[in-house]
């Protein structure tokens, strides 16, 4: 009866098993007490919905017409994503004096940008292998919208690093970052942490997009057999890949995603490290610290699951999906936030702390010149966004306030823009020789750079969003009560397994 | 299609997850070979309800694995110390720790690609044709109902459909090849 014990904690209100045949009396059976309420879980579905209901909610979104608000929304973030490709080719042209680059400031907004959309691009992995190791089943709502969002931030994220060269045949010739000999046969160099950070970026890039496709597969396949006609039927057809649901094909396909999940963890952890090698490998104050890899990897899945929330939030209430992703689902990614916040938190103090330990001048002068130097307004920002924001999910009733909620999430979104800025333009204005000392100010073309990845973002989300299920629907069928064949709601009869 | 063509086997159609699951440890128990189980989504304990042995899509990762990590440590001794050694900052030509972040993700990235390689090989897919797309009913299989299908060319074909009627199918239809 463990079992059933185990599946009334699911939060399923157990139907009392009976007997269908009903012909003679059934003998008393032994049912165990529901649990105490409190200890119940709320349901990943709500309202009981059955197998074909979540089909049709999902499926029904990318089949249907879009709603009213979709295409202003899309052509205003294509017009973003044209106005950075035109920016771009300004600053190709033109040389990266467009930018508000000077010495000793060389990286700024380029750089920031870089690591800010890289970690936006934690949550989806986070969300889609390490919660799946974990076994936390809520995921299942999440994960397939969260790995689009990953796999599009990559894309803006990829942008950066290639056009802050100034001359971008250059970067992409070999003998840079491609490992083949330059004009002189020298090859590149493996000592840099830059080069390890085209492996990382690139193979996480790669990874996400084969993980994501590797789930979308049975979707694919309902989108298939649910096409109305055959220009739909082809292209689903032809990306499913002729699945049929096979229970064989399950058995791999599941060990496959399994596998992927536990390659993706060690690969998520490891990109976010070698993106603070960047710096932590350099000698510069405020940058050469060895906390830097664990606290970019929290501080990316903090401000991953900011933008996951800033995404998910309006797209329950707009698509009528609040039975899927439900308040909970909200709840418990409000908590990851709390957690990985805290950490950040934690993270921004023992750097000041080992700045004064340490012992090291430059090292203190860069953090105090960090909090109440000329960027004390960067500095102060990314405090009362990343460290104070997020403890008010300690309150339930503020948890549970969608608007609240996006607001917050906004915050964090902010916050961690801030902190890269902060990271980078703070340490580089002012290093050794006070002679050399300067200030970074953005160009239009900077600022502007910037939104128009927003523009880059938002029109394949919303892509995304028109042509893809955007919920992992035969996931979502899994964790459901129905899927279950010793539970009464997937029709098992005595529950005697 | 003419009726005398070959059947490709018989698809047995069940309600709920529950009716799948003692439908298949029947046939498992049956002694049939040629048969599987079509569901919307992987139903907890069918592997061992059908009695497949465990998945071999392991063996493909381990070899993508080593594959990269080989790679990336020969790459990078071969084209930093072998080909073209160029001190830089008085550090060693080739160590393999500073060849081991790229290895890594090369053991990552190739272990993937022989994931998604290995089930695809191991499925035999993409496989774009299907019999079991002639029958209307089975477009359900990715939906909300449960399919058996036991093939034509297995040995104990014809005691098949008594077999699925006594475990409880909705509907039972005759799929051609």
């Amino acid at each position: 009866m463990a079992k059933a014990a185990a599946i009334s904690a699911a939060g399923i209100p157990a139907k009392p098993a009976h007997d269908s045949h009903g012909s003679q009396a059934a003998p008393p059976k032994i049912v165990a007490a529901e649990p105490p309420k409190e200890l119940q879980r709320e349901p990943l579905v709500l309202n009981g919905h059955g197998l074909g209901w979540i089909t049709d909610a999902i499926a029904g979104i990318c089949e249907g017409k879009m709603p009213v608000w979709w295409w202003p929304a899309f052509i205003i973030s294509a017009g973003m994503m044209s106005m950075m490709a035109a920016l771009v080719a300004y600053l190709i042209s033109t040389g990266v004096g467009v930018w508000g680059l000077n010495n000793p400031a060389f990286w700024a907004w380029d750089i920031t940008n870089f690591v800010f959309w890289i970690g936006i691009g934690h949550a989806g992995t986070l969300i889609s292998a390490v919660l799946f190791l974990l076994r936390q089943k809520w995921r299942t709502s999440i994960n397939r919208a969260a790995e689009a969002m990953t796999l599009f931030a990559v894309a803006c994220a990829g942008i950066f690093p290639v056009v802050h060269t100034g001359r971008v045949w250059f970067a992409l010739m070999p003998g840079y970052l491609i490992p083949a000999p330059n004009a002189n046969y020298i090859w590149p160099q493996f000592r840099s942490p830059l080069l390890w950070d085209v492996f990382a970026v690139s193979t996480y890039g790669t990874v996400s997009l084969l993980f994501w496709y590797i789930g979308l597969i049975p979707d694919l396949a309902t989108l298939r057999d649910r096409a109305k006609n055959k220009v739909r039927g082809f292209f689903y057809g032809l990306f499913a890949l002729g699945w049929t649901g096979s229970n064989r094909h399950w058995s791999n396909y599941e060990k496959a995603y399994m596998i992927f999940a536990g390659i993706s963890t060690p690969l998520v952890l490891s990109v976010h490290s070698i993106v603070s090698f960047d710096f932590a490998v350099s000698q510069v104050p405020g940058w050469h610290t060895t906390i830097f890899p664990p606290y970019f990897v929290a501080g990316a899945i903090f401000s991953g699951f900011g933008m996951v929330l800033t995404l998910m939030i309006p797209m329950r209430t707009l698509f009528k999906l609040e039975d899927i992703i439900t308040t909970r689902h909200v709840e418990l990614m409000c908590k990851v936030i709390l957690a990985t916040g805290s950490i950040v938190g934690y993270a921004y103090g023992m750097e000041f702390f080992i700045a004064w330990y340490g012992g090291s001048p430059y090292e203190l002068y860069a953090f105090k010149n960090r909090a109440f130097g000329p960027y004390w307004w960067a500095y102060w920002s990314m405090i009362t966004c990343n460290v104070i924001s997020p403890h008010l999910f300690w309150s339930k009733t503020l948890r549970t306030n969608m608007v609240f909620v996006w607001i917050v999430s906004c915050f964090v979104n902010v916050g961690m823009w801030f902190e890269r800025f902060v990271i980078i333009v703070t340490s580089l204005h002012r290093d050794y020789l006070p002679a050399s000392w300067g200030y970074f100010t953005p160009s239009w073309v900077d600022v502007f750079t910037f939104v128009g990845s927003f523009g880059l973002f938002m029109t394949l989300f919303l892509l995304f969003i028109r042509f893809l299920p955007a919920i992992a629907i035969s996931e979502v069928k899994g964790v459901t009560p129905q899927a279950d064949p010793h539970h009464p709601l997937g029709g098992a009869k005595g529950g005697h397994h | 299609m003419s009726a005398s063509a070959k059947p490709y086997g018989i698809l047995a159609q069940f309600d709920t997850a529950a009716d799948i699951f003692e439908a298949a440890l029947r046939c498992r128990d049956a002694g049939y070979r040629k048969w599987d189980v079509y569901t919307p989504f992987p139903i907890h304990g069918m592997d061992e309800a059908m009695g497949l042995e465990h998945s071999k899509v392991g063996y493909f990762t381990f070899c993508g694995g080593v594959t990269g990590f080989t790679t990336g440590m020969t790459m990078i001794w071969y084209m930093n110390k072998f080909d073209y050694g160029l001190v830089v900052g008085g550090k060693p030509l080739f160590t393999p720790l500073f060849a081991f972040p790229v290895s890594y993700e090369l053991t990552i990235l190739l272990s993937a690609f022989a994931t998604l390689g290995g089930m695809l090989l191991l499925n035999r897919l993409p496989k774009l044709y299907n019999p079991l797309f002639r029958s209307e009913n089975f477009k359900r299989a990715s939906n909300d109902r449960f399919f058996i299908c036991i093939e034509a060319a297995d040995p104990k074909f014809a005691e098949a459909r008594a077999l699925l009627e006594a475990s409880g199918a909705s509907a039972i239809e005759l799929v051609e090849d």
